[in-house]
């Protein structure tokens, strides 16, 4: 750590492992109820629970990108950063904000809360992956705003490297079309249309910006490879990103109601979507090959190697899997999407953020470039716990998903959705035992942060 | 990557094929927008369709269900829900109604959202409308 301010994001890492785990619990509350489908009802059905559970992933991503900038754009733009305080203000504000909106989802009913936070005048709410009040969208506007704001001065004021200019791109669109969410027209089809403004812009898109800026950060410090091979590289990356991405939107206009041409025009392109995902496996594993260095930080690198691989199965492979339109005609909608949701969420973005706490987290705890090697390890037990779990998890909704359209959607007597439901259920308690092995795989990984030993100094 | 290949080409790839491809994007936008009245019916979204729209957003019903295939897979489809119920609205009115509030043991229940006959009404006109939205076909069969 070069620079003293950059010590405000262990406050949003830590913000954003606390959400990581309400997230995994809640996850295993909705596993359970798959199964046994009146557990905490009616407290906490199942439409609560995802919300939380949804909410807090994305809250908790958001935290972590925060974070990650904090600490990288000081490093990069070679600056303290133009106001530690307002980065503090804004950790509260969005923290709290956070907070009494999870606390709304869970003690009075959806309804009430929409009334209480007065919906009838900017009616946003209830839609999927934006069911927040219409206030707390806009205090995430606010948040956002200064946020910008500090990194944006802190990057103009200072060195402009592509690292950091491509995450200030990434930033912006996040927050450009994060306004999307605050339109929703009567009309469902022109709701859909723009919500997918949002909600694939920013995971098919502009955070694939913040992913790779942090991914070539981490392995700029950790193999010591010259920047300017890497920054090239990471160019490509986010070309490719774009250039398949943008149009790639189109594999959600099939069924919605838009014109045919969708089929098309997304098909093309969403196929073409695993080859940024694919570049970003060559290119981390060609970086830790031609290293320069051996960095003392082993489970840092293995977090951004993982990254790039399971980004690259979760959001490219099992993105493939459903994307063509004459496939999606029939997974639409099923435990596939729910599958590929899955392991793309981890490989790619819960992956990169943890990868980013685990290089700058000793620098920030204690000054020394790693953790003891018995923290190291118990960390790299931690990764691969929950990797493995979230690979089987996949694979089990996968089975689920395949058999679910066998049996609802295709054949000459297809069943009713509940009878189905009730048909791939072993599936489901799979899914459910497989999710107990994440919980432990992140207990083991938050242990790792307790279990001391002497930090390791940087390699001769 | 090859020495010939610089990071300035690799930069204007990026800025230039992201231009273009949104530039695209938006004139197929526009170009949506503009078919869009055709596909979607929109002079058949009365107050009463639009008063259903928001209780269902309201009761977070995506929490559950699939609306054209998008939202949570726990519960059934119900962009056809309508023609599943034999295109009669009060079978989705009387089902909605009779859910049990303490829920079904062992088994997936919707919650009783204690409704009015009037919300009801709006929230199944709601569901007539979007039943009739071209949506390509889609979902293959009536089950949703």
């Amino acid at each position: 750590m070069k620079y003293k301010s950059q010590a405000v994001a262990k406050l949003y890492f830590i913000a954003a492992l606390v959400l990581f785990a309400a997230q995994v619990i809640f996850g295993l509350i909705m596993a359970y109820q798959y199964v046994v489908g009146d557990f905490l009802f009616p407290e906490i059905p199942f439409n609560v629970a995802r919300m939380v559970h949804t909410n807090t992933l994305i809250v908790w991503l958001l935290f972590g990108f925060m974070g990650a900038a904090y600490y990288l754009v000081p490093e990069e733009s070679e600056r303290e950063l133009y106001s530690p305080l307002l980065a503090k203000v804004l950790f509260w504000v969005f923290l709290v904000a956070a907070g009494l909106t999870v606390a709304g989802y869970l003690l009075v009913p959806y309804a009430q809360l929409a009334e209480l936070t007065m919906n009838e005048l900017w009616p946003t709410m209830g839609r999927e992956f934006l069911e927040q009040p219409t206030i707390t969208k806009l205090g995430i506007v606010v948040v956002a705003l200064g946020f910008l704001f500090n990194i944006g001065m802190t990057i103009l004021t200072g060195r402009k490297t592509v690292v950091n200019v491509v995450m200030l791109t990434g930033l912006l669109g996040l927050a450009v079309f994060f306004l999307f969410s605050l339109y929703n027209p009567a009309n469902l089809v022109l709701d859909k249309y723009w919500w997918w403004w949002t909600v694939h812009l920013w995971v098919e898109g502009t955070w694939e910006l913040i992913l790779g800026s942090i991914l070539a950060f981490v392995l700029i410090k950790t193999t010591g490879v010259d920047r300017e091979v890497i920054e090239k590289w990471l160019y490509v990356i986010i070309a490719m990103a774009l250039i398949t991405g943008i149009l790639g939107t189109g594999h959600h206009y099939y069924w919605i109601g838009t014109p045919e041409y969708w089929q098309l025009v997304g098909s093309v392109f969403s196929a073409m979507e695993p080859i940024p995902f694919f570049m970003m496996t060559v290119f981390a594993f060609n970086m830790v090959n031609q290293r320069r260095k051996d960095h003392p930080n082993k489970a840092a690198v293995l977090w951004a190697l993982g990254c790039a691989v399971m980004a690259f199965l979760g959001a490219g492979v099992w993105g493939f899997l459903h994307t063509l339109a004459p496939v999606n005609y029939y997974t639409h909608g099923t435990q596939i999407t729910a599958a590929h949701g899955h392991m793309a969420f981890y490989g790619a973005y819960a992956m990169i953020v943890l990868a980013m706490i685990s290089y700058s987290m000793p620098f920030m705890t204690h000054g020394k470039p790693a953790n003891s090697n018995k923290a190291q390890i118990i960390e790299m037990w931690g990764f691969w716990l929950m990797t493995v779990s979230i690979v089987f998890i996949t694979l089990f909704l996968t089975g689920a998903g395949i058999l679910q359209v066998w049996l609802q959607r295709m054949g000459t007597n297809p069943e009713s959705f509940m009878a189905a439901q009730d048909s791939i259920s072993i599936f489901y308690w799979l899914r459910f035992a497989t999710g107990w092995v994440f919980l432990a795989g992140l207990l083991v990984y938050f242990y790792s942060f307790f279990a001391g030993g002497e930090p390791k100094e940087e390699n001769a | 990557m090859s020495d010939k290949f610089t990071k300035s080409m690799a930069r204007n790839i990026f800025i230039g094929g992201s231009l273009f491809f949104f530039l695209l994007f938006l004139g197929l936008t526009f170009d949506t927008m503009s078919s869009l009245p055709k596909r979607d019916h929109r002079e058949n979204i009365t107050p009463q369709v639009a008063s259903g729209k928001m209780l269902w957003e309201e009761n977070n019903c995506i929490g559950c269900h699939t609306l054209l295939g998008e939202g949570a897979y726990f519960a059934p489809e119900l962009g056809n829900v309508y023609k599943r119920f034999g295109e009669n609205k009060e079978v989705i009115k009387a089902f909605i109604k009779s859910r049990p509030v303490t829920g079904i043991p062992g088994r997936r229940s919707m919650p009783q959202f204690n409704l009015t006959d009037q919300q009801l009404d709006d929230l199944a006109e709601f569901l007539k409308w979007t039943s009739e939205i071209d949506t390509n076909n889609w979902p293959p069969n009536i089950q949703g």
